[in-house]
């Protein structure tokens, strides 16, 4: 009886984050920079006709961008949420294991050393992410337990942004700047040909990354237990880390780097809906994708006609925040 | 009768008339880089601009219009949120993903040359005004600009060894090959002792001593953000260079030292006579 209850509040708290979700999806499509009036576009769903340009800016503008945002949102809350539980450590995200430091290097290989554009900046992006963080696992298996990858991460990190910086010696003043945008990450890329491949793409790996739910809650035991209850722990660390890269390493690739999603909405779940992976990993997928469609609606709206980098906003909204949660949390 | 051919003719010139002004009312334009706004400034088509970029600094009324962000970062909707009808964008101006947006919404949006070279702004000049209409103003305005320019320039070169500095953050650059600051330069005539670095580059003491620049140009924020000219020339880096000893230290308003615009001329001839006064002052200088 207990347990259903139990069962109850969460499917609740995991309804309410839809919800939310929802919500948040239908504001950010009706509203910025462009004016459109709601009825228009409630209108224009239901067969009627809108301004041609208005049309446009919803269609080819807007919605791809917000769908690149649910995507990017849920693939950075779910692999934030697999980091921690593998490392059992609360401080851990995919940049850890090198990934975004290889992201870095590599759009700042493809910004400085050739003519840029988002097909090479996203693709060498992409290239960066996965050769590092194979990189950092290739070295991380000579040890039995997590330390082994954890310095392999740290050291592949050390020389991802020294070699940054090499480059970086050498770029000019429009290359800085690019740089500079890069890193505070934007979903102003979004088109509907990433779309395309990027969505089946994350639902795949992320599909596959919550089927290890019951593993991961064996893992907060310890790595002994891990290993009673029937799991093989070098296989399952070997996969898991596979999984994220391949998860997250695309939407890098196209939106540049979004901090603090990763790291703070699986706490925040966590600290709602408690430890058990089963309601943690869907929901820090939704909990992800809200944060990052709610991040690009201020980006938009905040001062138009200009936009600030969604990464800026992701961090000065969140980071207060966390800190206000977690000493109401201590005050509990 | 009478009474209806009258309305319809009426009716008909009043509508006609009407298109024609609205035509000229209608044109929303947006300049995009600060090499661009200026000339439409200086062609008078600021009338039509309903939107600049964060780089279009001069003339001081652009910066009250309403600003798209940094022109290689356009956010496509914020572009389109002010309904342009035309934009006109520097060469420079991206990323191509927005070029394209903008282009998808039937915004006509063309680009201009923006390098920095006198051929680069004569091109833009005449680009920009073909596309306003005002082809008719331009031969004028370039045709000032050059004897401007060749007036500043004189008839001799001084041929001296130069470096741009800045002070940004802390830590003092020089400008090297390839900025704005390197071809400005060379058009004044002087030799810029860092061409052959890429662009802005942190400097040292030991290497500008041994580059001994004759000249050093300073922009005017970078000599406020060091506490005065005093500190400039006490500065560890320039302190022991030609150019402090005999005083060659010409201070550029920033915004002349940044843009390869229709000032130009007025740039040149601010460092030429910055050199022309120290040289009167030079056999004194060398007396003490």
């Amino acid at each position: 009886m207990l347990r259903l209850t139990n069962l109850n509040s969460r499917h609740r708290g995991l309804l309410l984050i839809a919800t939310g979700l929802c919500l948040a999806t239908l504001m950010a499509i009706t509203q910025g920079a462009y004016p459109i009036i709601l009825m228009d576009l409630i209108g224009w769903l239901l067969g009627g006709s809108m301004d041609q340009v208005a049309e446009n800016v919803v269609l080819n503008i807007r919605l791809p961008r917000v769908l690149l945002g649910l995507l990017t949102g849920a693939a950075l809350g779910l692999s934030g949420a697999v980091m921690q539980a593998l490392f059992r450590n609360p401080l851990a995200e995919p940049g850890l294991v090198g990934l975004s430091a290889g992201a870095s290097l590599g759009a700042v290989i493809a910004i400085v050393l050739t003519s840029g554009g988002l097909l090479l900046v996203g693709g060498f992006a992409f290239i960066g992410a996965l050769g590092a963080t194979f990189l950092a696992y290739t070295l991380g298996q000579r040890s039995s337990n997590n330390a082994g990858l954890l310095l392999a991460g740290i050291a592949i990190n050390t020389i991802g942004f020294s070699a940054m910086g090499l480059l970086i010696v050498q770029a000019n003043d429009a290359e800085l700047r690019d740089l500079t945008f890069w890193n505070m990450g934007s979903l102003a890329g979004a088109n509907w040909s990433i779309l395309a491949w990027l969505a089946p793409w994350i639902t795949v790996t992320s599909c596959l990354l919550m089927r290890h739910w019951r593993a991961l809650n064996a893992l907060l035991l310890g790595d002994h237990e891990t290993f009673h209850l029937g799991f093989d722990l070098p296989q399952l660390r070997g996969r898991l880390i596979t999984l994220i890269a391949l998860t997250v390493a695309p939407t890098v690739a196209v939106t540049g780097g979004i901090g603090f999603v990763g790291l703070v909405i699986p706490h925040l779940v966590r600290l709602w809906l408690g430890a058990d992976h089963r309601w943690v990993l869907p929901a820090s997928c939704l909990g992800g994708a809200l944060a990052l469609t709610l991040a690009d609606w201020v980006a938009r709206v905040a001062m138009p006609p200009m936009e600030l980098p969604i990464g800026l906003v992701t961090s000065l909204i969140g980071g207060p925040f966390f800190v206000w949660l977690l000493m109401r949390d201590k005050q509990a | 009768m009478f009474g209806f051919w009258h309305k319809f003719l009426v009716g008909t010139v009043t509508m006609v008339a009407g298109l024609g002004v609205a035509q000229a009312d209608t044109l929303r334009l947006i300049s995009l880089g600060g090499n661009v706004t200026e000339i439409i400034y200086a062609l008078g088509g600021d009338q039509w601009l309903v939107g600049t970029d964060q780089s279009s600094l001069y003339p001081l009324a652009a910066q009250d219009l309403p600003n798209v962000g940094y022109y290689r970062r356009l956010p496509a909707e914020g572009v389109a949120s002010l309904r342009p009808t035309l934009v006109i964008a520097s060469e420079n101006a991206g990323p191509p993903r927005s070029i394209e947006q903008l282009r998808a919404l039937g915004i006509t949006l063309i680009t201009v040359s923006d390098q920095p070279t006198v051929a680069s702004l004569h091109r833009r000049v005449n680009e920009i005004a073909r596309a306003i209409g005002r082809s008719s103003e331009a031969p004028a305005i370039l045709e000032k600009f050059d004897q401007s320019l060749a007036q500043a320039r004189g008839h001799f070169s001084p041929n001296m060894r130069a470096m741009t500095v800045v002070m940004r953050s802390g830590q003092m650059l020089g400008a090297g090959g390839g900025s704005t600051a390197d071809a400005i330069l060379k058009l004044a005539g002087l030799t810029n002792v860092l061409s052959s670095q890429a662009g802005y580059q942190p400097l040292s003491a030991e290497v500008v001593s041994a580059l001994a620049p004759d000249v050093i140009v300073i922009t005017s924020s970078s000599v406020e953000s060091m506490g005065g000219i005093q500190n400039v020339k006490a500065s560890a880096i320039l302190k022991h260079t030609p150019a402090v000893a005999n005083d060659r230290l010409i201070v550029l308003d920033d915004l002349l030292a940044q843009g390869f615009s229709l000032r130009l001329p007025e740039t040149i001839s601010q460092i030429r006579q910055g050199i022309d006064s120290t040289h009167l002052k030079s056999p004194h200088a060398q007396t003490h």
